[in-house]
């Protein structure tokens, strides 16, 4: 595996062609380009239907100069594993040569309606890598809330906002056995082409979780996009972090956290939780993010990678 | 071999890469059988033992998309979750070859026999065969593998047997050398997933361009039909061949047209119950619908008889009967004609049922005129 310190450490081919038709600001087109550009080749990309799929697969038109298929929403994972298993069997017969499976998947298609096919695949341990771009709502239809929509953020279908947790898919994924999960976020580029290069070098079934902020659905300008990213982790509430066979490394620590306010007031989704009246909802929201990290430090310290 | 038996030889003897498939009875036996080729070596493939049918069907696609020969099993409720994926492997034009071991449809839950299951996918776009006994389970499902992957078709096919009926029934069964089905199944070059040389599979279409894609698609399931003919004119085993129709009797002027394995128990009471006058044409090929062959077939006689082991409630015709009118029709054909529903969740027609039906359409028959009727066979209400 060759470590990524600079632009030219990485292998130069852009997987995803300008002209596709995302918004302005992007967060997740940006992190895809920067997955491409590190991902070892072969590889093969599957996508289930969302954001992704609508802005880069117009017929006749694509934006995809890697293969790549969509089949549906739900079962990009079980897609993946077919391909792998039949990549693997078409060698072993000479009639064909492995090469690598990358999925990229919003978090409707990986927290929600793909979350079997996902548990499936990584249960019978297929060699695949398997990406969330996670925006936190379905974007592609409209802005409605997911499994991954963060407490208090207002939603087409949370129009006062959600008042359930963010589901926690790293620990799930890490519970189910994979030999590499980790967390990234686009504005942290080396650490992110990084750990898509150390989790195509593992064999089995690997997670990586990005965070993908989005203009239209969080309401922020879309020249902030990397701002958002960035004060998400330097605030805590998206922690990067690493687990190789169970053991914990935090890759970017945040000894001296900004203030949750500074993200939560770039971004509309959440103008109701800066209210006098919703400083119930505020602290809750706070509350979620020190217990997370607390959790991650001590894991971090009883499992050291 | 029982039908489940000669649907998993077959399978073995044609080269699969690929097989995924979730349990559900009655088609269970036939991954089983898979899985033990798999494991024992005497089948070189990928077994994916999915958490889903679902996954199943999608794992086939992606694994036919990169170039596998793929097949999977299912049943009833099976085929129901599938649903969604059958229309995309036949949009992607993904040669997949399925066993469908058909099986009545839930509420009430009953894992018996009938047609609910596979007509109820019957629009995805499948070339669809009906086997009625495990010799013809056998031989269609090779057959189905030329068929699918054959250049100027690439779609997937289910090859169809009935239930328990014929999942499970055990009879002798005549098999091809294993290098005999290899030479009949060479391997053709089609589109796949490949780094060096990429391509985007499953991509939207907008108003412009969809409703092209939905009428080619059609033209070549079309067609498929005639590429089945010249499939089966090189089938090794002349006798295993398959005819799109199957006719019994020809001489009968009242024709019975029906579908799987309830086929045997009407040529029975035909031939040995001294039915003469009654002819019986078995359907093989269900999509595309053969309405040429079916039309020639019934055109001199006095009724046509049209037996569906399933319901369309609420339609004016059930799946069977309503396609064997359209095409009557089309062919200026006016005919009358009787529709039998029968066997629902597994309630197979007996010897006796099926001589009071007989009984029942001679009278409709002499009655003469062109109109419509409706029977329904075994059931214990007010039918026949």
């Amino acid at each position: 595996m060759m470590q990524v310190s600079k632009l030219t450490d990485l292998y130069g081919r852009e997987g995803l062609s300008p002209g596709h038709t995302a918004c302005q600001g992007c967060g997740a087109t940006i992190a895809v380009r920067q997955v491409l550009l590190a991902a070892e080749p072969p590889y093969i990309v599957v996508s289930p239907t969302g954001c992704l799929e609508v802005v880069s697969s117009q017929y006749p038109y694509t934006s995809w100069r890697v293969p790549w298929v969509h089949v549906a929403f739900e079962n990009a994972a079980a897609v993946a594993s077919g391909v792998e298993a039949a990549l693997r069997a078409l060698e072993k017969k000479g009639l064909g040569k492995r090469q690598k499976v990358i999925v990229i998947a919003g978090d409707g298609g990986t927290f929600d309606i793909g979350f079997q096919a996902l548990s499936g695949a990584f249960e019978r341990g297929h060699n695949l890598l398997y990406i969330c771009y996670d925006n936190e709502a379905y974007m592609n239809t409209g802005i409605q809330r997911s499994a991954a929509t963060p407490l208090g953020a207002t939603t087409t279908t949370t129009p006062t906002g959600k008042l359930e947790m963010k589901k926690d898919i790293t620990s799930i994924l890490v519970a189910h056995g994979s030999p590499y999960v980790a967390t990234a976020s686009p504005h942290l580029w080396k650490d992110l082409a990084n750990k898509v290069r150390k989790a195509q070098s593992k064999e089995g079934p690997t997670f990586l979780h990005i965070v993908a902020p989005c203009p239209r659905g969080w309401y922020f300008d879309s020249h902030l996009t990397i701002k958002v990213a960035k004060l998400a982790v330097e605030t805590r509430i998206f922690p990067i972090y690493e687990v190789e066979h169970g053991r914990y490394r935090i890759n970017y620590p945040v000894p001296r956290p900004r203030p949750i306010e500074e993200y939560l007031k770039l971004q509309n989704r959440f103008a109701h939780l800066l209210k006098p009246e919703n400083a119930h909802i505020l602290e809750a929201f706070k509350q979620w993010v020190e217990s997370r990290w607390n959790h991650l430090l001590k894991m971090a310290e009883a499992f050291p990678l | 071999m029982t039908g489940n038996d000669a649907a998993a030889y077959a399978v073995k003897q044609s080269d699969v890469d690929f097989i995924s498939a979730y349990p559900i009875t009655p088609q269970t036996i036939i991954v089983e059988r898979l899985s033990e080729y798999v494991a024992s070596g005497e089948l070189h493939a990928e077994f994916v033992a999915t958490e889903s049918e679902h996954s199943a069907l999608s794992a086939c696609v992606g694994a036919s998309l990169a170039g596998a020969r793929a097949f999977t099993s299912t049943s009833s409720q099976g085929l129901a979750l599938m649903h969604e994926i059958l229309y995309v492997a036949s949009g992607l034009r993904c040669p997949i070859v399925m066993a469908i071991v058909n099986r009545a449809l839930s509420a009430p839950l009953n894992i018996h026999g009938d047609h609910s299951d596979v007509m109820g996918s019957r629009d995805a776009g499948w070339i669809q065969i009906f086997a009625e006994n495990p010799q013809e389970v056998y031989h269609y499902l090779i057959q189905s593998f030329r068929l699918a992957e054959h250049p100027d078709v690439l779609l997937p096919v289910g090859v169809n047997l009935d239930g328990f009926t014929v999942s499970h029934s055990s009879e002798p069964v005549e098999v091809l050398e294993d290098s005999v089905v290899k030479e009949y199944l060479p391997r053709n070059e089609r589109p796949r997933l490949d780094y060096y040389s990429p391509a985007t599979f499953g991509a939207f279409a907008l108003p412009t361009h969809y409703f092209e894609f939905k009428v080619e698609q059609d033209k070549t399931l079309r067609k498929a039909g005639e590429v089945l003919d010249e499939v089966a004119a090189h089938y090794p085993s002349p006798e295993g061949r398959l005819r799109k129709i199957d006719k019994f009797n020809e001489d009968g002027r009242i024709a019975v047209i029906i579908m799987g394995g309830t086929t045997g128990t009407l040529r029975y009471a035909i031939k040995s119950l001294r039915f003469r006058d009654f002819s019986l044409i078995s359907l093989k090929l269900f999509s595309p619908f053969p309405s040429r062959e079916l039309v020639e077939a019934v055109s001199d006689a006095d009724a046509v008889v049209v037996m569906d082991r399933s319901m369309s409630p609420g339609a004016p015709l059930h799946p069977l009967a309503s396609n064997v009118a359209t095409s009557l029709y089309e062919a200026g054909v006016s005919v009358n004609l009787i529709s039998v529903v029968y066997g629902l969740g597994g309630r197979e027609p007996t010897i006796k049922m099926v001589l009071e039906m007989f009984e029942k359409v001679r009278e409709i028959a002499r009655g003469g005129g062109k109109r419509l009727s409706r029977l329904f066979l075994g059931y214990q209400g007010d039918g026949l």
